[in-house]
C-alpha cells in the first residue's frame, strides 16, 4: 500500500501545484478523480503484492535455472515466451494501446466500432509482445556469445530510422511510444533476472556490462515491429 | 458488470505468463510447483490488481492529463490570436515538472542506483545518477511538448538524439553503456506512462494546427531516450573528476 502510494504521490504533488498555484481554478469531477485514485492505489497494490507472492519467486528462479544449466535452444524458447508473456500482461501497455485505438479511429484510420478498436489495440499488443520476444533472444544470444552491446544498438537504431521512412506517419509517433511503454512493472524485474543470471553462469562475462542491456533491446525492436504493423495494417 | 469484464480481461492477459511459468516448470525443468496455494492467490491478487488499476486510469488518470492540457493551452494563458511558441512556457514547465518528480521517486530506479554505486566502487554516485536520469526525463518530456506545440517532425528529434548518444558512446567508460541504455526503459513507470501519453493527446488536441494522429504520441519516446544522454554524460564527467582526484 505505501509503495503504490509513493508511486502516485509525486504525480498528486504536482498536479495539486499547478491547479492551486497556477491554474487557479477547482478540479472538475473531483468526486470521479478521487474515486479513480483510490482504484489505481488499492490496484497497484494488489498487483504487486501477486506478483511479489506468485510470479516473481517462480520467474527469477527459473531464468536462474534456465540461464545456468539450460541447452541453448531451451534457454531461447524461455527468453521468447517470457518476453512475450510478460509484455501482454503489462498494465500500462494494455492502456496505452486502448488509447491509440481511440485515436486511430478518431482519426478515420480503422473504422470507429468496438470490435475494430479492440482488434487494432489487441493486434498492436500483439507486435509489441512479439518485440519483445524476440528481443531477448537477440539480447541472450549477444550475452552467449559476447557481441558488443552498442554495435548491435547502432544497427538496430539504423534499421528504426529506415524503416521510419516507409511507415505511414500515424504510426510512427506510436511505434516510437512503445518502446518505453513496454518495459514496465512486470518486464523489467524478470528480464533483469534473466539477465543477470546469465552473466553470472557463462566465464568471462561481466554482470554489470552484459546483464544489463536486454531491456535497452526490448526498447529498440517495438519500434521496428510496431511500424512493420502500421504498414501491413493500414 | 463493468467490472466484471474487467476482471475476464485481466484474466485473459495473465494467462500467458502463468502458463509460459507452468510449463517451462513442469515440462523443461521437470520440478513440482512450490507452494500450490500462495501461487494460485498471488494470481487472483494479480488480476484484480490490474482490473482496478485500469479502470482508475479510465476514471483519474487520463481525464486529469486531458484536463491539464486543455487548461494550460486555454484562454487563461494563451492569447487568443498570435500566439508564439513560448507563450506555452505553463505547457513545458509542467511537463518538466512531471518528469522529474516522478522519477525522481521511481522505486526501480532508486534499486538500479544502489546497484550502481556498489559496483563502480563509489565513482558513480546513487543520487547522482537519480538526478541524471531525473534531469534527463524532466527535459525529455519538456522537449517532447515543445515538438508537439511546434509540430516539428518526431523522427528528426528522435535521431539526432541518437547520433548524440551514439558519439557520447564512444567516450564514455564501458561499464556505464549497458545502464545507461536500460535507464531510458526502466523509468517510465505504470503510472507515468498513462498520465503523460494523455497530456501529449491533449496538447495535440488543443493547439491549433496539430493533429492528434499524427502529433499525440511521440513524449515517452523523448522521456526513454534523453535520460540515456544525461546518465552517460554524468558517467564521463564523475569518472574525470575521480581520476583527477586519485
Amino acid at each position: 500500500m505505501v509503495a503504490s502510494c509513493i508511486d502516485l504521490a509525486p504525480v498528486l504533488i504536482v498536479v495539486l501545484i499547478f491547479q492551486l498555484g497556477v491554474i487557479c481554478e477547482p478540479l472538475p469531477n473531483v468526486v470521479d478523480m478521487i474515486g479513480g485514485m483510490l482504484l489505481i492505489v488499492l490496484g497497484l497494490t494488489f498487483f504487486v503484492i501477486g506478483l511479489e507472492q506468485a510470479l516473481f519467486p517462480l520467474g527469477e528462479s527459473m531464468a536462474y535455472a534456465f540461464a545456468r544449466k539450460g541447452s541453448l535452444p531451451w534457454l531461447l524458447a524461455f527468453a521468447f515466451c517470457l518476453g512475450f508473456a510478460t509484455t501482454i500482461a503489462e498494465p500500462a501497455l494494455i492502456a496505452v494501446a486502448d488509447k491509440a485505438a481511440q485515436v486511430a479511429s478518431g482519426g478515420g484510420v480503422i473504422a470507429s466500432t468496438d470490435q475494430a478498436r479492440q482488434q487494432y489495440a489487441l493486434g498492436l499488443r500483439l507486435t509489441v509482445a512479439l518485440a519483445v520476444g524476440v528481443a531477448l533472444v537477440v539480447g541472450v544470444m549477444r550475452i552467449v556469445r559476447g557481441w558488443p552491446l552498442h554495435w548491435l544498438m547502432i544497427v538496430g537504431y539504423a534499421i528504426v530510422m529506415m524503416i521510419t521512412g516507409f511507415a505511414p506517419p500515424e504510426i510512427i509517433g506510436i511505434a516510437y511510444d512503445s518502446g518505453g511503454v513496454t518495459t514496465s512493472t512486470i518486464t523489467v524485474p524478470l528480464v533483469t533476472a534473466l539477465g543477470v543470471g546469465l552473466a553470472h553462469s557463462i566465464k568471462g562475462r561481466n554482470p554489470v556490462v552484459d546483464g544489463f542491456g536486454l531491456i535497452a533491446f526490448a526498447s529498440l525492436t517495438p519500434m521496428m515491429f510496431v511500424m512493420i504493423y502500421g504498414m501491413v495494417s493500414m | 458488470m463493468k467490472l466484471l469484464w474487467g476482471l475476464l480481461g485481466s484474466l485473459r492477459d495473465i494467462l500467458p505468463i502463468a502458463g509460459t511459468i507452468l510449463v517451462f516448470q513442469l515440462w523443461v525443468i521437470r520440478r513440482p510447483l512450490p507452494n500450490v496455494y500462495r501461487l494460485l492467490r498471488g494470481l487472483v491478487f494479480v488480476i484484480i490488481g490490474m482490473a482496478l488499476f485500469l479502470e482508475g486510469l479510465e476514471m483519474a488518470l487520463f481525464p486529469l492529463g486531458d484536463l491539464m492540457a486543455a487548461q494550460l493551452t486555454g484562454p487563461d494563458f494563451i492569447p487568443p490570436q498570435g500566439a508564439v511558441m513560448m507563450d506555452y512556457l505553463w505547457v513545458y514547465l509542467f511537463a518538466a515538472s512531471l518528469g522529474f518528480a516522478t522519477t525522481l521517486a521511481e522505486p526501480s530506479l532508486i534499486a538500479v542506483a544502489l546497484k550502481a554505486q556498489e559496483i563502480s566502487g563509489g565513482a558513480i554516485h546513487a543520487w547522482g545518477l537519480r538526478l541524471a536520469v531525473s534531469v534527463g526525463v524532466a527535459f525529455g518530456i519538456a522537449l517532447g511538448a515543445y515538438r508537439i506545440v511546434s509540430g516539428g517532425e518526431l523522427f528528426l528529434f528522435i535521431l539526432s538524439g541518437y547520433l548524440v548518444v551514439l558519439f557520447q558512446t564512444f567516450f564514455a567508460p564501458s561499464m556505464i553503456i549497458g545502464l545507461a541504455y536500460d535507464s531510458g526503459g526502466v523509468t517510465t513507470s505504470t503510472v507515468t506512462v498513462p498520465l503523460v501519453t494523455a497530456l501529449g493527446l491533449g496538447l495535440a488536441r488543443s493547439v491549433p494546427g496539430r493533429d492528434v494522429l499524427l502529433d499525440g504520441f511521440g513524449l515517452i519516446a523523448f522521456a526513454s531516450l534523453f535520460p540515456i544522454m544525461t546518465v552517460l554524460g554524468y558517467a564521463q564527467v564523475a569518472t574525470l573528476f575521480s581520476r583527477m582526484r586519485g
